[in-house]
């Protein structure tokens, strides 16, 4: 019924990669904040990714990822032409961006690519969108044009200086707030510590913050429990229940320790795939 | 003349020490010799109370006169009358509880094997020919299963034969439902479920995995958009609970469906497999069912040095099989009765150092007839754990309820339905786990044929 063909494939920076996929029953519900999971191989695992853009028309999805494990890695290999095993979806909760006028979008890493859709939503039904995205250095920079043109402004930092502003989102992002201006929202996606930090800024700010969270998962619908995390003192499900959460009541220190929980099997997986595709194992 | 014998044959097993370290099955099963033995203790009561403790009436003495006569084929026709899976349900039926509770030769010894012969007989089946391909004139009429587990698989099989053209959904990546991602293979071979599957695709079943029905598709778009004239939902119970005390979101901490699916469905079992998991250390499995069962035994099997059972009644209560209690003590899994878990104890990188219990002891009986266990004073201890797996139940997941206008549930999440398995939504009818909650695999079984029936009345009147 759907074959999951890979239609375009481009390499954004070295280790991040942008697929088009056909998918047209997904295609015909995805929102942005919705994922799916998706599967490489036969006994391979399951993988969330958020959805970053999709084709009603055409019925195909976008896929964006950095090669950090070994799924990612055989995923990054398939070529145009190439099948997915499996790919579920949508899946999770939509953005809920209605009624907001003035939003700051902050991006880290490869959670850019997730925050891009939000963005272009929010730019789509009118609000001021200020973007403030940072990466560890130029070579990891992703989706510059994108951002630019949905954006009202525009921030992109990096870890050294060697593109944009040397610094922290967090850096910006204080001083975009010092200086003035008032947001309704402010939408954070990409590592736990970044959001982390972003939401202790904005909570001595008073300013709502969502946060969009990426935690291990399974299946996808509730059914494992893996994806739990703790936010306002409440057990919440982030397939279900988010991917996006309150900021100020989430227990990062907790999730940042679950997500650590396979950090050795996971490395040990990566290098084992690295050694298959005959790759330096970074 | 009967066999006298007050016990059973016994069932050929792998020994503990053994079985322990791998995922092979543990029982092996009955030659047909053996098979022939056990059939001729049955003393063909004429009032079969047996059948009457069955939840689908097999007409259990029959086909246990067929296997006595060594006639293996007539009796597995007997018991396909009124069973769609009898190769899973000799393996995972409480027989103890159901139709051999009710044998005559257990008043005075054990009651006949009446489990271990269904098994030999499916198995037998199994063994023979292939089935050939789909004879059944088709009525062209297309209806919807969503769920693949045995309520699923039943319901679809009884609609094929009534010659519907059946599409099945299913969100996972594999089709078998609990049978496949929470049973593990070495109390129920993977192979036993896919052989069913394709035997009900090669008699013209459409499967479609990956879909999450609510989310890719509504109900209200299988019948409205999609052509579907009925629909059935056996999505079964698959919402893992907690229960609520500080710690269970510590690393280390599962749900016994993650623990279960990581190890079945992901196939963490399989040397080399790519899928994590808490392999060795200790393991605490909180619960007393089933699924506490196949938790335990799994982590003995992926290298634990130790698994502690922390259950709050007491052993008579267990609710999990007769069959898997033994094995797994014969296994060397330990078991704390009467203990309750108050809290899980974390270490410096808030991950599970220990669980911390109270003692309980048994008050008053409560609505379920089971006496209430209530916390002993001072009764506090720590078990030193490493990984934690909470099996303390499931409920319906909510998805189908909140994306089905005008679907009735129960509080707990159970679809309302009739005995037939309507449900409050014309043309939509439900069966299973997703209904009653978790209960048993016969159970759901029996409510996917019920409801076969009922939608195949249902599409006539529509019809008329
Ligand atoms: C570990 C374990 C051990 C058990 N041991 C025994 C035993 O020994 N004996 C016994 O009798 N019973 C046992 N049980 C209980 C038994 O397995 C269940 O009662 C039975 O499987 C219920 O069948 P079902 O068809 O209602 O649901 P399930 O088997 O749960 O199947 C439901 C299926 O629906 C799918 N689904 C859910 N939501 C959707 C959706 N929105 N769209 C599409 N698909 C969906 C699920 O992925 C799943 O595949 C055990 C259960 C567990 C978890
Ligand atoms: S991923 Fe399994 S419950 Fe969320």
């Amino acid at each position: 019924m759907h074959l999951f063909e890979i239609l375009q494939k481009e390499i954004l920076c070295p280790s991040v990669v942008r697929m088009v996929v056909k998918a047209p029953l997904i295609a015909a519900k995805a929102q942005a904040g919705q994922f799916v999971i998706l599967r490489v191989s036969e006994d391979g695992e399951r993988i969330p990714l958020t959805v970053a853009d999709y084709d009603r028309i055409e019925g195909t999805i976008t896929i964006i990822f950095q090669t950090v494990g070994a799924t990612t890695l055989m995923l990054s290999r398939l070529m145009v032409g190439d099948s997915l095993q499996d790919l579920v979806g949508p899946l999770g909760r939509a953005t809920e961006t209605v009624g907001l006028k003035k939003v700051a979008v902050i991006g880290g890493g490869v959670g850019t690519a997730i925050a891009y859709p939000v963005a272009k939503k929010l730019h789509e039904q009118g609000a001021e969108v200020h973007c403030v995205v940072g990466f560890r250095n130029r070579d990891l920079v992703i989706l510059q044009e994108e951002f630019s043109a949905v954006s009202d402004r525009l921030i992109t930092l990096t870890d050294d200086g060697s593109f944009g502003e040397k610094g922290l989102v967090t850096d910006a992002l204080r001083r975009l707030i010092e200086t003035g201006e008032n947001y309704d929202k402010v939408i954070a996606i990409g590592p736990l510590p970044m959001m982390k930090y972003v939401s202790l800024l904005t909570k001595e700010h008073g300013i709502k913050t969502v946060v969009s969270m990426n935690p291990i998962m399974i299946d996808g619908t509730g059914m494992c429990g893996g994806c739990r995390l703790t936010v306002g003192g409440q057990t919440r499900f982030a397939c279900v229940d988010g991917p996006e959460f309150d900021g100020h009541q989430v227990d990062f220190d907790e999730a940042i320790e679950r997500s650590r929980l396979y950090g050795e099997q996971e490395r040990h997986a990566y290098e084992r795939a690295c050694n298959l595709f005959g790759q330096e194992v970074r | 003349m009967a066999n006298l014998s007050p016990k059973k044959v016994p069932m050929p097993a792998r020994a503990p020490k053994l079985r322990s370290r791998d995922f092979l099955e543990v029982a092996t099963g009955y030659t047909a010799e053996q098979a022939i033995e056990e059939a001729g203790r049955c003393l063909q009561c004429k009032h079969k109370p047996c059948t009457g403790g069955c939840p689908v009436q097999v007409d259990i003495p029959s086909f246990v006169a067929e296997v006595a006569k060594g006639d293996f084929a007539a009796a597995y026709e007997v018991i396909s009358r009124t069973s769609s899976l009898p190769a899973v349900c000799g393996r995972v039926c409480p027989q103890e509880t159901q139709c051999e509770s009710r044998c005559v030769r257990g008043k005075n010894g054990e009651p006949v094997a009446i489990g271990r012969l269904e098994r030999f007989v499916a198995d037998w089946h199994n063994e023979q020919a292939d089935v050939p391909a789909c004879t059944i004139a088709q009525n062209g009429r297309r209806v919807a299963v969503v769920g693949s587990g045995p309520a699923g698989l039943a319901c679809a099989g009884d609609l094929l034969r009534m010659g519907y053209d059946v599409t099945m959904f299913e969100a996972l990546h594999l089709a078998g439902g609990v049978l496949v991602y929470g049973i593990p293979e070495f109390r129920l071979p993977k192979a036993i479920v896919q052989q069913e599957i394709r035997r009900l695709q090669k008699q013209g079943l459409h499967l479609q995995t990956n879909m999450v029905i609510g989310r890719v598709l509504s109900v209200d778009e299988l019948m409205e958009q999609q052509g579907y004239e009925a629909v059935f939902i056996g999505t079964g119970a698959g919402l893992p609970r907690f229960m609520n005390i500080p710690g269970e979101n510590l690393g280390g901490v599962y749900s016994a469906n993650e623990f279960l699916t990581r190890v079945n469905l992901m196939k963490a079992y399989v040397p080399d497999s790519p899928t994590p998991i808490r392999r060795g250390g200790r393991v605490v499995v909180v619960g007393g069912g089933n699924v506490a069962m196949d938790a335990a035994r799994c982590a003995l099997r992926l290298g634990a040095d130790k698994v502690t059972i922390v259950y709050r009644r007491s052993a008579e209560e267990l609710p999990a099989r007769a069959e898997e209690v033994e094995h797994a003590m014969e296994e060397g899994i330990v078991f704390r009765f009467l203990s309750n878990p108050v809290e899980i104890v974390a270490d410096d990188h808030r991950r599970v150092a220990g669980i911390h219990c109270v003692e309980m002891e048994l008050g008053e009986a409560d609505a379920s007839g089971r006496r209430r266990p209530v916390v002993k004073a001072d009764s506090d201890f720590i078990i030193d754990a490493d990984a934690v797996i909470m099996a303390i139940g499931t409920s319906p997941n909510p998805l189908i309820k909140s994306t089905t206008a005008g679907l009735e549930t129960q509080p707990f999440g159970g679809i309302v339905t009739n005995e037939w398995g309507a449900t409050s939504r014309p043309g939509v009818f439900a069966g299973g786990d997703a209904v009653t909650g978790a209960a048993t695999v016969i159970l759901a079984m029996g409510a996917g044929k019920t409801a076969a029936e009922a939608m195949d009345k249902y599409m006539r009147q529509k019809n008329q």
